[in-house]
């Protein structure tokens, strides 16, 4: 009843725009903090009702549900539409439910300029959900790049001190990659059909997915799009500007980008790119599955060397990212549906790592893990939340990530079991990595003794125990998110021609 | 028609008004009442049909594009008085006369704007190029504006005789004996020689008036020596006027020739977006950054030549619109600042808010990110190419070179806001809350047709 009258997307994209427009006027530390918590909750909440209106078997094409369409520019045939399919709930729950803990975690932190900060993290929210909630390409489009700029921001202004650089290298990798998305664009569009009387052509989902272009058109076309996803997601050897970026960042904007952003990559690539060129991705299959494969395990054995640990963390993100593009370019229904649950787990978990590191630092002033060690005595609540959030990035049974990280090695495994074994072997140094954490940070002796005790404030206790439930539940009953993803995955499979099922 | 009357008659009134009022405030307010009557006359003419019916014998023909371009033109005239009137009444003591050849440069434009023949074509390209040759030389006591004015009468009077060659050739090679822009001769097959010359010589110096590579070489030193509003002025009101007359000389006759001339187009596009976009990396002056951007600029309009269809129109008319009041918005902020470098710019966000949320917001416009009208101009620029059907390897290209410009324009946005200033200025900026709400009004216009350019863009089917 509640779906008559609002539309979910487009709330999901103005509470975040309006809100982030008031807060600069807020100039009170505390109230601005209060004001962009409960803005983010609302948004939160909005996410969840939307999934009590959701229809799983409803899938890519259905259009008439939760989907709204003002005419915006004529004669191009743009249009603002924004609508919610599967996928859209899964990155849309994920985003708004990151927002709220980052908020709740820095809530005691002292912060320049808190106002500044706090409406550019909401305007990054806004243009998260914007990506994932536009159903019109030039929407998207836009999206996609105001969603960067507050991160851009964000990095340049509260960032390290090599911020400035690495913040323009930054921009400058996802804007090539984004004007290079646009030409893509620009040549697929004038073969769009005609959908409303006054253009000739249509940016619209619907006009885009019943395009027909030459199967040797196709790869061409790809490659423009592919940078965008390679740079974003990222997959290897695209990926050097991201480490840097999350290292440089602020954490706040950090787990965000590592978070939701990357994320943008897989919407793009299921939503958009394999079903306008399905045809052309076969092309290059076999080298983007391997690509990714290599990103995976090479991205793992770089941070099992790391020594500073937000470059580890940041190093991690990136190697899991990687497998989840091995999963989505081998092309087949569990590769489909591991990815696309493994997008939501690894949101969660990758946001639960970070969230310790920031405590670790907040609390010891170091992140070296040379520096650290002892942590288990001093506060066991830390720790207990740490092994499960440990636990879940490796995958293990009754966590999240056992089932999504199963199906994408699955659906790897029936693409070519080698690159699936080579891939296991990165599981496997993933939990080396992170077992090192733990036990030189937790369980050696302490080796800074001055330092005060580690304090976790209540705000922060909440937001890991939201977390560590999300683990556990989605461990055990796996398909509260997972049932949203067959329909589309069987979708990309009859559009992909059903070639290697 | 009213433009270009009124234009000039206003032209005189300030000339004589020079001889005739010693008070050195007043011009200026004679000039903003001048600009104000042309867009009212201007829009009455676009709405209801000119004041005085004459007969031109179809040497003009005015069209709604033609008109619109007259109002982008006459706004942006408006908004250069309102944001640097000071700065041209402090070039020297003639304020008058300066005020009076801007209108004579405003009457070139509208002439620009709807002639119909290549003499009118020729006359209105003096009528604009002569007072500038005057005006960027009018700072007698700085060198660099001699130097600038020099170098810019020299090669403009030699280009002016390669525009007067081509139409002789046209003419003499037209065997339908005609100036009219309507009425060339292309042949049958293959284009006759004189008119394939004449062709040439015209495409040259139009690109030189629209500063594209390879006749750019004037315009950084002079948009840089002259003094910053006459640089504003030529970056953005005589380029609009320069470019609705290079796309309707070849929107008409030459367009039966298209793809014979279009390589030429594509080497002179991809040449300006290349050279312009390197050079402006190198700058440490934000004004002379300013200048290269104004050539970089310019490739992306030539676009509008490269495919001469519906949308490069759209295209053209909304890039001018947006370009002018970002470089305009940018060239006044430039010239309020002490130091002209970089370096001078550290620490605006801070120092001053409000100017350094505009001045990002008109270089991320220039930049073309979405949310601001460079954006939607630049889309109509690329989407008029890729429509044309050949060379898509130019648009890739073209943005490739967009993020190489990425790069200089961002730089002043990261010195506004995230580099500490090294040492206090000396003095701080007085800035008048007129300046401020001028700013917030291109800042507005910008954001809008950012978002709806249809707003815009429909009145040319008005």
């Amino acid at each position: 009843m509640l779906g008559n009258y609002f539309t979910f997307p487009e709330l999901l994209i103005w509470i975040p725009l309006i809100a982030g427009i008031i807060s600069i006027f807020i100039k009170k530390s505390n109230s601005v903090k209060w004001f962009a918590l409960g803005s983010s909750i609302l948004v939160l909440i909005v996410s969840v009702i939307s999934l009590f209106y959701s229809d799983p078997s409803k899938q890519v094409q259905n259009f008439n549900y939760n989907h709204v369409s003002y005419l915006w520019m004529p004669y191009m045939g743009a249009s603002f539409s924004v609508g919610l399919d599967s996928l859209g709930f899964i990155v849309t729950l994920l985003t708004a439910l990151t927002f709220p803990i980052v908020f709740l975690n820095f809530h005691k932190r002292k912060i320049e300029n808190p106002s500044l900060f706090y409406s550019l993290m909401l305007l990054f929210e806004c243009g998260l959900m914007g990506v994932f909630v536009a159903y019109d390409m030039l929407v998207f489009y836009f999206f996609w790049i105001l969603a960067f700029i507050p991160a851009y921001f964000l990095c340049c202004i509260w960032g390290g001190s090599r911020r400035i650089s690495v913040g323009y290298k930054s921009f400058a990798y996802t804007f090539v990659s984004a004007l290079l998305m646009l030409a893509g664009i620009l040549y697929f569009y004038q073969f769009a059909p005609q959908l409303n009387p006054e253009s000739v052509h249509s940016f619209s989902i619907m006009a885009f997915y019943t395009t027909h272009i030459e199967p040797a058109g196709q790869p061409g076309i790809f490659l423009l799009f592919f940078f965008a996803v390679a740079i974003i997601t990222p997959v290897f050897p695209f990926h050097s500007w991201q480490p840097d970026m999350f290292e440089q960042s602020p954490f706040a904007s950090t787990i965000v980008m590592s978070s939701v952003m990357t994320k943008m990559g897989v919407v793009i690539m299921l939503r958009w790119i394999v079903p306008m060129v399905s045809v052309g991705i076969l092309k290059y299959e076999t080298i983007l599955v391997v690509l990714s494969v290599t990103g995976f395990v090479y991205g793992c054995s770089i941070a099992w060397v790391q020594d500073d640990l937000k470059k580890l963390v940041a190093w991690a993100s990136v190697a899991q990212m990687g497998l989840i593009a091995a999963g989505i370019f081998s092309g087949n229904v569990p590769g489909f549906r591991g990815a696309m649950f493994e997008l939501f787990n690894h949101g969660i978990n990758i946001l639960g790592l970070w969230m310790v590191v920031s405590i670790i630092e907040e609390s010891t002033g170091t992140r070296k893990i040379s520096e650290l060690g002892g942590l288990a005595k001093k506060s066991p609540a830390l720790t207990f939340f740490f092994m499960i959030i440990l636990l879940a990035n490796i995958g293990f049974p009754f966590t999240n990530s056992f089932t999504s990280k199963f199906l994408i090695l699955a659906g790897l495994f029936s693409y070519s079991k080698w690159l699936a074994f080579i891939a296991c072997i990165g599981i496997v140094l993933s939990a080396v990595y992170l077992l090192k954490i733990f036990r030189k940070v937790f369980y050696s002796e302490n080796k800074n003794q001055g330092k005060p005790e580690i304090s976790i404030s209540i705000f922060q206790t909440l937001a890991m125990s939201v977390l560590v439930l999300l683990i556990i539940i989605l461990g055990i009953y796996p398909d509260l998110i997972l049932h949203f993803t067959n329909g589309i995955a069987q979708e990309l499979m009859r559009r992909m021609g059903g070639i290697n099922i | 028609m009213n433009a270009i009357i009124i234009s000039a008659l206003w032209g005189i009134i300030l000339m004589l008004c020079a001889v005739f009022i010693k008070n050195k405030k007043l011009p200026g307010y004679i000039a903003i009442a001048g600009v104000l009557i042309l867009i009212l006359s201007n829009q009455y003419e676009f709405f209801a049909g000119p004041f005085f019916n004459i007969n031109t014998r179809d040497f003009f023909r005015v069209d709604s594009l033609g008109l619109l371009i007259n109002t982008v033109a006459l706004v942006c005239t408006l908004i250069l008085f309102l944001l640097n009137g000071n700065e041209i009444e402090s070039i020297g003591s003639h304020v008058a006369e300066y005020f009076s050849l801007i209108f004579f440069v405003l009457c070139g434009v509208s002439v620009c704007s709807s002639y119909n023949t290549l003499w009118m074509l020729f006359l209105g390209l003096e009528l604009i190029s002569v007072p500038l040759y005057i005006l960027v030389g009018s700072d007698k006591t700085n060198l660099k504006g001699n130097e600038a004015s020099l170098k810019f009468f020299l090669i403009g009077m030699f280009m002016t005789a390669v525009l007067l060659l081509g139409i002789a050739f046209i003419y003499g090679g037209n065997s339908l004996g005609s100036f009219s822009i309507n009425f060339f001769d292309m042949g049958k097959g293959h284009m006759p020689i004189l008119i394939a010359s004449g062709l040439i010589l015209l495409f040259i110096a139009m690109s030189f008036r629209a500063s594209a590579v390879p006749f750019h070489f004037w315009a950084p030193d002079v948009y840089d020596g002259a003094p910053a509003p006459i640089g504003s002025l030529m970056a953005t009101i005589v380029k609009a006027g320069v470019f609705i007359a290079f796309l309707r000389l070849f929107e008409n006759s030459f367009a039966a020739a298209h793809h014979e001339w279009q390589p030429l187009v594509v080497i002179v596009i991809a040449a300006t977006l290349f050279i312009g976009n390197i050079a402006a990396v190198f700058q440490q002056s934000v004004k002379r950054m300013l200048a290269y951007s104004a050539i970089a600029q310019s490739g992306f309009m030539m676009f509008a030549i490269f495919a001469i269809n519906a949308p490069a129109e759209e295209g053209l008319l909304l890039y001018l619109t947006v370009y002018s009041l970002a470089t305009i918005g940018m060239f006044a902020i430039v010239s309020k600042m002490p130091d002209y470098t970089l370096d001078g710019f550290r620490g605006l966000g801070k120092a001053h808010p409000w100017l350094g949320f505009s001045a990002t917001v008109f270089l991320l416009s220039l930049t073309g990110i979405p949310l601001t009208g460079g954006f939607t101009a630049k889309f109509y620029m690329l989407w008029a190419a890729v429509r044309d059907g050949y060379h898509f390897w130019l648009v890739v290209f073209a943005l490739l070179c967009v993020a190489i410009s990425s790069f200089y324009y961002f730089r002043v946005i990261q010195a506004i806001y995230f580099k500490k200033p090294e040492s206090d200025p000396a003095e701080p900026i007085q800035i008048s809350r007129g300046f401020k709400w001028t700013l917030s009004f291109i800042m507005f216009i910008i954001i809008l047709l950012g978002i709806a350019p249809n707003l815009l863009i429909d009145w040319i089917y008005y």
